[in-house]
């Protein structure tokens, strides 16, 4: 039982960073902008967030810092992606060339300044992690669900699976979202009805910058005690997630949830006694997240929900 | 862009040809001047020492420019594949893993066929472009047959690659001590065919040269055969391009393949190279991969560009190896890079720009 419980906190590590960095990928994409940047996007927030946590943690700690520094990461992940907004919709750019750009300029920046701002002039930024909750009070306490849910977690799993909730009720059931989604599979018709297609999408991309930032936070905070100007690919395993789930916010938490599962078996097989008897090379358990994703997606990808619009610039004098 | 002009249907003159180079470069100017910018900042006194080195350290002596001629060479490889996959619409996101996957085919010839004498090098270019092939079969065959987006099917299969070839190295060609690849034979080298002596003093080799002939390769290819034609249709209109009777499933296949034996010959290139060069078992993915989708997108996805960008990406390298000399970090190179592509995004209203000139201009002289 205990192994269990383990496992589903482990699961959790894994999944809120890839849903909560998919789901913005997510608007992006739906309104009309496809968004290559999210490892860019978290590599910044992280950075900035990071950085924050660096310089006061000695006057604060626990979650008061953490709250201040997930506002820190949003706004700093939203603020960098208005580069890649701007390219895409002012400027009418190939949307992955502005991507590819902000994916490469975000670790040379943040190893960059990280240099600069700090004393010690290293790249690393070292912090003290305040902020795992041992138990959570009352809720902790109910017998199996308790154990599951509620012990040895961090005030981000709450955060991320709140976003999930609101994500969803944003996209499908308020006019933001319908007028959203029409930018993303019919831009002309939603502007022939009045809807500000430039502003929709940026709309879009600033919310993708600001879950990427704080996904990026979510990241480092619950793997990790210092920040090397990498999240080690989960921006690109957050785009796949993002197609493996087709756009729709339920169907990429299950696919988060998947994928932070498979990685979870593949990350702690050698503390589970009955995986460690099979005797195989640690090396399979390693692939086992990546074949079984392909192998899912080749049963799942017939109908391709893709936005109809998406990665094409918007012209309002094109016919 | 290109559908704009069909949808249209009005034949406006195409100054693609004129706006890439140009816009490129404009796009190397403001990269450029925002890198001294940065010098300024973090170093006021020295930065035009810094600056120096990024514009002349590729060309310091024969050495440095042996060395830009042999960084460029992977990456001009690895950015051919993606400036392929781009050319018939497929985002090859997936050449890290088709590299390393190539590297090992090269490194198992390399270390293990040791009988094949003088043509083991040649053999393990073959395995290198075989073994990178097959790698991107797989992405290609999943998008064919059962409609899978290839830059998913390429992410999980970069991982897989990077695993499977660390697996494989570690019970096959091994070195404990150092906890990479063995050496390879010096057979297995690529010749030199005397530019080193040109270049004393540089790990260059043959292998640009046939990097430079793979992109001529690919250039007539794309852009002289029907086979080129029929993969370039498919990218534009799946549907239609079968209508015409073309196998779609077939060219998807072939583009991906073709693409995928590049980087792998990109893989080959390097690791084959006699420079001290073995692959490293860690779980980190070849970045020569995605320094190819840079390469890509500064060449405009054509070949010769790809080769120019290359060059270039590689030249301010090798003088951003030479700024840490005046106490700059390397990485002010990558923002430099990452502003150049940035700002070649905007080819599209530069070319706006030009056209409505042009135009204008026309319109004046009838």
């Amino acid at each position: 039982m205990n192994t269990l419980f383990f496992l589903i906190q482990q699961t959790m590590f894994f999944t809120i960073p890839l849903l909560v960095v998919a789901l913005g990928g997510m608007f992006s994409e739906r309104s009309g902008v496809i968004n290559i940047a999210l490892e860019g996007i978290m590599i910044m927030g992280g950075f900035c967030s990071i950085l924050f946590i660096s310089f006061m943690q000695d006057t604060m700690a626990g979650q008061p810092l953490l709250l201040l520094a997930i506002l820190i990461a949003m706004i700093s992940g939203a603020v960098f992606s208005l580069l890649h907004a701007y390219a895409s919709i002012n400027m009418k750019a190939d949307q992955t060339i502005s991507g590819t750009a902000l994916n490469l300029m975000a670790p040379a920046v943040s190893i960059f300044a990280a240099r600069m701002i700090q004393p010690s002039g290293v790249q690393q930024i070292q912090f003290t992690n305040t902020f795992r909750i041992a138990k959570v009070p009352v809720l902790g306490d109910i017998p199996i669900l308790g154990d599951m849910f509620f012990q040895n977690v961090y005030l981000t799993t709450y955060i991320g699976v709140a976003i999930l909730i609101i994500a969803a009720i944003l996209l499908y059931k308020t006019k933001f979202g319908l007028r959203l989604r029409a930018c993303g599979e019919h831009p002309q018709a939603a502007d022939s009805v009045g809807v500000n297609v430039y502003r929709m999408r940026y709309a879009g991309v600033m919310i993708s910058g600001a879950l990427g930032g704080l996904g990026g936070l979510i990241f480092v905070v619950t793997t990790s005690t210092n920040f090397n100007a990498t999240v080690a690919g989960y921006g690109f395993l957050a785009l796949a997630v993002l197609i493996f789930g087709q756009w729709n916010p339920w169907r990429i938490a299950l696919a988060a949830l998947f994928f932070g599962f498979m990685k979870t078996i593949s990350a702690t097989y050698s503390s589970i006694p009955w995986l460690v008897q099979l005797q195989v090379s640690g090396y399979v358990y390693k692939m086992i997240p990546y074949i079984a994703t392909l192998v899912v997606l080749v049963f799942s990808s017939r109908n391709s929900q893709a936005p109809k619009a998406a990665g094409v610039p918007y012209d309002q004098g094109a016919r | 862009m290109k559908t704009r002009k069909e949808k249209t249907g009005f034949r406006i003159p195409d100054l693609s040809r004129a706006a890439g180079p140009i816009s490129s470069i404009v796009a190397i100017a403001v990269g450029l001047m925002i890198g001294f910018i940065i010098l300024l900042i973090s170093n006021p006194a020295r930065a035009l020492e810094g600056f120096a080195w990024i514009i002349g350290g590729g060309i310091n002596s024969a050495k440095d420019l042996g060395n830009v001629l042999y960084y460029a060479t992977p990456i001009i490889m690895t950015g051919l594949s993606v400036a392929f996959a781009f050319r018939t619409s497929l985002f090859n996101i997936g050449a890290s893993g088709q590299f390393i996957v190539g590297a090992l085919g090269a490194v198992l010839v390399g270390v293990k066929c040791t009988f094949l004498g003088s043509f083991q090098w040649v053999v393990g270019l073959l395995a290198a472009m075989v073994f990178g092939a097959v790698w991107a079969l797989i992405p290609g065959l999943l998008k064919a047959y059962n409609n899978v987006n290839e830059v998913i099917s390429c992410i999980m299969t970069n991982y897989i690659g990077m695993y499977l070839v660390n697996w494989i190295v570690k019970s096959t060609v091994y070195h404990q001590l150092t906890n990479r690849s063995l050496p390879v034979a010096n057979e297995a080298n690529i010749p030199k065919l005397g530019l080193d002596k040109l270049f004393p003093g540089s790990s260059i080799n043959g292998g640009f040269i046939i990097a430079v002939l793979i992109c001529i390769f690919a250039y007539i290819l794309l852009n002289k055969t029907t086979f080129g034609f029929e993969l370039k249709a498919c990218g534009y209109n799946r549907f239609a391009s079968r209508y015409a009777g073309i196998s779609e499933k077939r060219s998807i296949i072939m583009a991906m393949v073709i693409s995928g034996a590049m980087a792998g010959i990109g893989g080959g290139l390097l690791y084959l190279a006699g420079s001290g060069k073995y692959i490293n078992v860690e779980d980190v993915l070849a970045p020569e991969g995605f320094t190819g989708i840079s390469v890509a997108l500064l060449g405009m996805s054509h070949p010769i560009g790809t080769l120019f960008a290359g060059l270039f990406i590689a030249y301010i390298t090798v003088g951003g190896s030479y700024m840490q000399l005046a106490g700059f970090v390397p990485e002010i190179i990558d923002i430099i890079t990452a502003t150049v592509i940035y700002f070649a995004a905007f080819a599209l209203i530069m070319r706006n720009l030009l056209q409505r000139f042009r135009l204008r201009k026309g319109g004046e002289r009838t």
